[in-house]
């Protein structure tokens, strides 16, 4: 007789008398709860964490009045917003104004179904993975696009205008940053991305397609410097404007999963997820342990950028992407692909017996490295041209105009 | 004949879906809610391709009509102002457009679903996980030599030419 554990449920249930199919449905139903409800009990904890990383970083203490170092802040700002009145505002869309909150989180949710805690958990490993996870993702443009048009406030609707600009250009270089691991791993299968990484973390093999992705889903996000949607201080919000309450909440909730997410999906796609060392052995509790570890350091990563870079313009968020972001990522990918056959047909590449070992991956990972160290001083060069050609060229206009008036003066 | 299993089940939920949605497009008389209930068709849609073990559809499905009509609608609602409050549910063309769907409808009846999956059809017998492909099949079709990389080519190349005409006509003209 078997231990009942987490790993054999289903077994277990049956042992004890339960209709094989019945037990497998529980199973199941356990596990969705489990996966889609850990990211909503971890935000709470993470606005926290937010909040008192932002204060930090502004010489202030940040929450500390409710439970132990203001643990408690968010639950009590929970209760608040569960308890304040639900306003619809008049004219407005009900079903679609009532839905729009409900997609934003979704969107997010969605996402955790096929991220692959250790080698064994799972929610399930489609075998397009990734490419599920782009399409679960674009819903919340659609929520974006919802929530503004329901509203009847032509804010709201402006607001979302500008959201959805800035979702769907920044998706461009995010979907082809993320081609590079399903390159590496030939497979779109989250499991078998992680599986490929065993002998190298992709982000050695391709660290500009792993900051492309990063900074990307901080804009898909839409995060500083990429808050424009937000802009707190200027125009107090954009498309949710008419939200309060718990409908507020949601899509506030689900921004700050987001977070969560993109530090998850960075650690799966280029840190090769759960991997690390003893895996093997205590599948369980290090696999998840391995995953976060390397999640948080991205997620911190995300709030120093949030906390310290000041917010860009609107023009210059969009010439970021097509005009840098997207030409930078179509070449990065070219480069790469070209090499990785090159490694191929040199036989530089590990064979698929020692794919896994660490030493084997070297001689490729330094190619693969060196095209892409290739790539970054080439753009870094560029941005250093364009920069100084820009300042030279205001710094003229300004001395025309100096001159100017003082001939007028004369 | 028809079984009533969890399959047939979730068959009709996602086929109420997208007739419904389908509907729900041409009954508005608003032009984005058409859209949004268009969107709701079409996740009936992907929902119909996993049920036909073809995830790799469905995941474009949404990512294509979810996606990108999303941006659709943006447009919709900037560019055709008066559309969106039109006070009639039908046209002049009603009766034409009305005729026309309806041969359409006949001639893919005759034309494509009788003949291939009809009494005496080609496919008629083949249980259905038999022309299940995965999706690295689908992927080798879409560039071997032999199967579809002239059509996908042409495709590639087409949209491409859409791309270059859109940034033509929407460029200034005195630069």
């Amino acid at each position: 007789m078997d231990v009942c554990s987490i790993n054999n449920i289903a077994r277990c249930l049956v042992n004890s008398g339960f209709d094989p199919a019945l037990a497998q449905f529980i199973t199941i139903l356990l596990g969705v709860v489990v996966v889609a409800s850990f990211p909503l009990v971890v935000v709470i904890f993470l606005i926290w964490v937010e909040r008192k990383f932002a204060a930090r970083i502004q010489d202030r203490i940040g929450p500390n009045r409710v439970g132990p170092y203001g643990l408690l802040q968010t639950v009590a700002d929970a209760i608040k917003l569960i308890a304040k009145e639900d306003i619809t505002p008049a004219g407005a869309d009900r079903l679609v104004y009532n839905a729009a909150p409900i997609m934003a989180v979704m969107s997010v949710l969605l996402i955790w179904a096929v991220i692959p805690f250790s080698p064994i958990h799972v929610g399930v490993d489609l075998e397009i993975g990734a490419l599920y996870f782009v399409a679960v993702a674009s819903i919340a443009t659609l929520a974006i696009m919802l929530a503004g048009w329901s509203s009847n406030n032509k804010y709201a609707l402006l607001g979302a205008f500008r959201v959805v600009a800035q979702l769907v250009s920044y998706e461009v270089p995010l979907v082809f940053a993320l081609l590079v691991p399903i390159l590496f791993a030939s497979s779109m299968s989250m499991q078998d991305i992680v599986h490929a990484q065993s002998g190298m973390w992709f982000f050695f093999m391709a660290p500009v397609a792993g900051l492309i992705f990063f900074i990307s889903s901080q804009a898909e996000t839409g995060r500083a410097p990429f808050d424009l949607l937000e802009a707190e201080s200027e125009i107090v919000a954009g498309f949710n404007i008419e939200y309060s309450g718990m409908k507020f909440g949601l899509f506030f909730a689900g921004e700050f999963m987001h977070v969560l997410t993109n530090g998850v999906l960075m650690a799966v796609l280029f840190f090769g997820g759960w991997l690390g060392p003893l895996v093997e052995q205590a599948p369980i509790i290090l696999g998840p342990l391995y995953l976060f570890a390397k999640s948080t350091f991205w997620y911190l990563l995300s709030l120093l950028i949030r906390n310290t870079v000041p917010r860009v313009r609107i023009d210059q968020l969009m010439d970021f992407n097509w005009k840098f972001l997207v030409p930078l990522s179509i070449v990065n990918f070219v480069v790469i692909a070209v090499l990785l056959r090159l490694c191929e047909a040199l036989g530089i590449a590990p064979a698929a017996a020692n794919a896994n070992d660490f030493v084997a991956n070297i001689p490729q990972t330094l190619v693969l490295l060196l095209g892409n160290a290739a790539i970054a001083a080439y753009v870094l060069n560029r941005l250093r041209r364009a920069g100084r050609e820009q300042r030279l060229a205001e710094a003229g206009r300004t001395l025309a105009a100096v001159g100017e008036k003082a001939a007028v003066a004369h | 004949m028809v079984e009533l299993n969890a399959h047939t089940v979730v068959f009709a939920i996602f086929s109420i879906i997208t007739l419904g949605g389908a509907v729900g497009v041409v009954w508005n008389r608003n032009l984005v809610s058409s859209s949004y209930w268009l969107i709701f068709s079409l996740f009936g849609v992907a929902g119909l391709f996993v049920l036909l073990s073809a995830p790799f559809l469905a995941a474009v499905q949404v990512l294509v009509y979810i996606g990108a009509v999303g941006i659709l609608i943006t447009f919709s609602v900037m560019l055709t102002r008066g559309m969106t409050q039109i006070k009639d549910v039908f046209n002049r063309q009603s009766a034409a457009s009305g005729v026309v769907a309806v041969l359409l409808f006949v001639v893919l009846l005759v034309g494509v679903v009788l003949p291939v999956w009809g009494p005496s059809g080609a496919l008629s017998s083949a249980p259905a996980s038999d022309v299940v492909a995965t999706t690295a099949e689908l992927g080798v079709a879409l560039v071997d030599g032999s199967q579809y990389v002239l059509p996908f080519e042409l495709v590639s190349l087409l949209l491409t030419a859409a791309l270059l005409g859109a940034i033509v006509i929407a460029r200034d003209q005195d630069k």
